[in-house]
C-alpha cells in the first residue's frame, strides 16, 4: 500500500526529464521574445522556470493518479464485484434516482427564471448539442459507423427551414418534421454509396460529404445566397402569438427540453431493442452479425437514416433560434465538437453523451473569465479525459435481464 | 418447448435430402480453391469435412454461407416445406434466413455483449419488430422480446451455459466461448448448422463435453456438418464423412471406411513408400 501513495525516486528522476524536456520545447516561445523596433532580445527566464515547475507536478500527480486507479481497479477484481461504483448506482438504484430525477428536474424547468437571457442562450445551444451528440451516439457509439460529416444533416435541418421560411413562408411546426425527413433522406443518400466502407474509408468519406454539402451552401448563391447567408427567419411560432425576445428565448428554451426529452426516450428505448441489438452487434462484429441474420444493408441504413433526422431537427430549430445561417455555423469543426462529445461522454451510453454535450459546450463558455487560456484548458480537459478515461465519461452499461424462470416462462406459455 | 425441435422430418427416412452441393468451384484469381465438389447431405446427420490444413474446407464453409460467392456449381437446400432453393449469390443474412448456421474456426462473438445478448441476436432473422414497434413498444413487440428472452435462456441452459447469462461474452472461459456460438447459432433456428473446428483449442474434457452438446443438437432433429481436426471426435460423432484434398473431394464415406481408404491415407501422411517403388 505504501507504494502507492509515495513518490518514488525514480518518478522524482524521470519528472525532472519530463520538465527538461518541456523547457526545452517552450523555449523559443515562452522565453525568447524579439523586440523588432528597439532590435533587443528579452530573455524572460522565470517562465522557463513556470514551465519547468508544473510540468514536474503535473507529471509527479499523474503517476501518482495512475498508480491509485492501477491498485483500486486490481482491488476491483479481487475482492468487491458486486458493489456498483457510483454513478451506475446513481443511474440504477431508484433510491437515489428518483429524488435526483426531481431535482434536475426542477433546475431545467426554472432554468430560464432563475438566470438572464444570455445564460438561457446557452443552455439552448448546450441541450441542441445534447441532442445532436444523442443522435451522432446512434451512429457513431451504437452502430459503430465513424461519422465525420455529421454536420451535414445539421445544415440539412437549418437550410430547409431557412429556405421553406423565406421562399413560401412556412412556418417552423411545418418545418420540423419536413427538416427531419429531408435530413433523413440525406442520411440514406450518405448511406448507400459507404456500405462497404468501414473504418477510417468511412471516416473519409463522411468527412467528404460533410465538405460538399457545406461547399454547395456557400457557392450556390442563387440557391443558398453563398457565405452572406439567410437572415430575417420567424422565430418559433405558438399559435401565433407575438412574443418579446425573451419569451421567444424561454419558449425555444422549453421546446429544446422537450425535444432532449424525446430524444432521450426514444433512443434509449431503440437501444435495447432489436433494432438496438443489431447495432451493437454490427459494432462488435460486422461478418459474425451478417452470418446470425442481420441484414447489414439495412441495419447501417436505418442507423444513417435515424442518427440524420435529429440532426435535421436540431437544424431548423437552430435556424429559428438564431434567425440568421450561413455556411460557417457547419464547418468541419462542429462535426468534430459533436464527435468529441460522444467520445468523452462515452460511446453508446446516453447519459454520458449528455454529461459530455454539457461539459463541452458550457466549460468554453464559463471559462471566458480566463480568455486567453480558455481553449488550452479546453484542449487540456480533452487530453487528461482521453488519458486516464478512454472509455468516456460514463461507458455503456449493457442491459442485464432478470430471468424469471417459473413466472417468465409460464406467462408466455399461457399466451401461446 | 424445444426451438428447434420443429425440424424432426429427417427421422422419417434416412436419405432425405437436405442438401446438394453440385460441381461447386471457387476460384481466388488464378488459384482455384474448390474445384468441382459434389456432395450430398442427408437430414438430421452428423457429417463431417475433413481434409490436411488449407485443402479448402472453411472456403466450403464461406461459399455455402455467403461469405464467398462461388465462381460456379450450384447449391440446393431442400426447406422445411419441401421447397427446393437455390443458395448461390444469397447474401449471408439471407442464406441463415434460409436455415443454415454456422460458427467460426476463430471465435467471433459480439465480446461486449451479454451472453444472452450474443444469443438474443441470433433470434433477428426470426423476429420482425422494426424502429415503429421500438419505440412505442407495443404489445406485439413486448410480447416479442419477452419470447426472444426466453428462448435465448432455454437454448443457454440447453448447452450448459445458464450460470452466464449476464457475463459479457469476452469474459467467459475459452471453451464457453464456443459452445456459446453454438448457441447463438442454434437461436437462428437452423435446420443446418455448420461448426468449423468446433474442438479447436479445448481440453479433452471438454471436447467430451462438446460431443456430447453436438449428440444432443443431433437429437433434436437438426443436421450437423462439422469442420474438424479432432480424429477422435469426428470418428466417434460422424455418420459420414467427406475428405478433401487441394479443393477437391478424394473420398466419402463411413467413418470406418475413410480410415482404411488409401487415398485419405495418401493426403494425410504422404506417398507410402511401397506405391513409389
Amino acid at each position: 500500500m505504501s507504494d502507492t501513495q509515495v513518490i518514488l525516486y525514480r518518478d522524482v528522476k524521470k519528472g525532472l526529464l519530463v520538465a527538461l524536456w518541456f523547457m526545452f520545447l517552450t523555449f523559443p516561445i515562452m522565453v525568447i521574445k524579439v523586440n523588432p523596433i528597439d532590435k533587443i532580445i528579452i530573455w524572460r527566464w522565470q517562465n522557463m522556470f513556470l514551465v519547468g515547475g508544473a510540468s514536474f507536478f503535473l507529471y509527479l500527480f499523474s503517476q501518482i493518479f495512475l498508480r491509485k486507479r492501477k491498485t483500486s481497479s486490481q482491488g476491483d477484481q479481487a475482492a468487491k464485484p458486486s458493489r456498483l461504483p457510483f454513478q451506475q448506482a446513481l443511474i440504477t438504484e431508484s433510491k437515489f434516482f428518483i429524488p435526483a430525477l426531481c431535482l434536475f428536474g426542477l433546475f431545467w424547468l426554472s432554468f430560464p427564471w432563475l438566470f438572464s437571457t444570455y445564460q438561457t442562450n446557452i443552455m439552448i445551444t448546450a441541450l441542441m448539442y445534447v441532442v445532436l451528440g444523442l443522435g451522432l451516439n446512434i451512429v457513431v457509439g451504437v452502430a459503430g459507423l465513424l461519422d465525420l460529416g455529421y454536420v451535414a444533416f445539421y445544415a440539412v435541418g437549418a437550410y430547409s427551414y431557412a429556405l421553406l421560411n423565406t421562399h413560401f413562408g412556412l412556418g417552423f411546426w411545418t418545418v420540423l418534421p419536413i427538416g427531419a425527413l429531408l435530413a433523413m433522406l440525406f442520411g440514406i443518400l450518405l448511406g448507400f454509396p459507404v456500405l462497404r466502407l468501414r473504418g477510417d474509408y468511412l471516416a473519409i468519406v463522411t468527412l467528404g460529404f460533410g465538405e460538399i454539402i457545406r461547399l454547395i451552401l456557400e457557392n450556390w448563391n442563387e440557391f443558398s445566397q453563398g457565405p452572406s447567408g439567410i437572415s430575417n427567419i420567424a422565430r418559433p411560432g405558438f399559435f401565433g402569438i407575438d412574443m418579446s425576445l425573451d419569451a421567444a428565448i424561454s419558449y425555444t428554451y422549453y421546446l429544446m427540453i422537450c425535444l432532449v426529452l424525446a430524444t432521450i426516450f426514444i433512443v434509449n428505448r431503440l437501444q435495447n431493442s432489436r433494432i438496438g441489438r443489431a447495432w451493437f452487434a454490427l459494432r462488435e462484429d460486422e461478418i459474425a452479425c451478417q452470418a446470425m441474420g442481420i441484414d447489414k444493408t439495412k441495419t447501417k441504413l436505418t442507423a444513417f437514416a435515424l442518427g440524420a433526422t435529429w440532426a435535421g431537427m436540431v437544424g431548423v430549430i437552430f435556424a429559428a433560434k438564431t434567425t440568421f445561417v450561413n455556411p460557417a455555423s457547419f464547418t468541419f469543426l462542429e462535426s468534430a465538437i459533436i464527435l468529441c462529445i460522444v467520445v468523452l461522454g462515452g460511446m453508446g451510453s446516453i447519459v454520458g453523451v449528455i454529461l459530455g454535450a454539457l461539459i463541452l459546450i458550457l466549460l468554453p463558455e464559463y471559462l471566458r473569465a480566463f480568455s486567453d487560456y480558455r481553449m488550452l484548458v479546453f484542449g487540456a480537459v480533452l487530453v487528461t479525459m482521453m488519458v486516464f478515461r478512454p472509455q468516456g465519461i460514463i461507458s455503456n452499461i449493457r442491459r442485464t435481464y432478470a430471468i424469471d424462470e417459473d413466472l417468465g416462462q409460464n406467462t408466455v406459455r399461457q399466451k401461446e | 418447448m424445444k426451438i428447434w425441435a420443429k425440424t424432426l422430418s429427417g427421422k422419417k427416412s434416412n436419405m432425405e435430402l437436405l442438401l446438394e452441393i453440385n460441381s461447386l468451384t471457387m476460384d481466388f484469381g488464378g488459384i482455384r480453391a474448390l474445384d468441382h465438389l459434389d456432395m450430398q447431405i442427408a437430414k438430421g446427420k452428423i457429417v463431417a469435412l475433413i481434409g490436411p490444413n488449407g485443402a479448402g474446407k472453411t472456403t466450403f464453409f464461406n461459399c455455402l454461407t455467403g461469405i464467398y460467392t462461388p465462381s460456379g456449381g450450384e447449391l440446393i437446400l431442400h426447406t422445411r416445406d419441401q421447397v427446393v432453393q437455390k443458395l448461390n449469390g444469397l447474401k449471408p443474412n439471407q442464406v441463415t434466413k434460409r436455415g443454415l448456421a454456422r460458427t467460426f474456426q476463430n471465435i467471433r462473438l459480439f465480446p461486449s455483449m451479454t451472453v444472452l445478448e450474443n444469443v438474443m441476436i441470433g433470434h433477428h432473422c426470426r423476429t420482425k419488430a422494426g424502429v415503429l414497434g421500438a419505440v412505442f413498444r407495443g404489445k406485439k413487440t413486448r410480447y416479442e422480446e419477452a419470447r426472444i428472452i426466453n428462448q435465448s435462456y432455454e437454448i443457454l441452459e440447453n448447452v450448459g451455459l445458464s450460470s452466464f447469462v449476464n457475463e459479457f461474452a469476452k469474459n467467459l472461459p475459452y471453451g464457453a466461448q464456443r459452445r456459446l456460438e453454438i448457441a447463438r447459432a442454434l437461436a437462428t433456428d437452423p435446420q443446418l448448422l455448420l461448426l468449423d473446428e468446433p474442438a479447436a483449442g479445448m481440453n479433452p474434457q471438454e471436447t467430451d463435453e462438446l460431443n456430447e452438446l453436438i449428440l444432443k443438437i443431433r437429437d433434436q432433429g437438426l443436421s450437423i456438418m462439422l469442420i474438424e481436426h479432432d480424429m477422435r471426435l469426428v470418428m466417434s460423432l460422424s455418420e459420414y464423412i467427406f475428405v478433401m484434398d487441394y479443393g477437391k473431394k478424394i473420398a466419402e464415406g463411413a467413418p470406418e471406411k475413410i480410415q482404411n481408404n488409401p487415398a485419405v491415407i495418401k493426403a494425410y501422411l504422404g506417398e507410402d513408400i511401397e506405391d513409389v517403388t
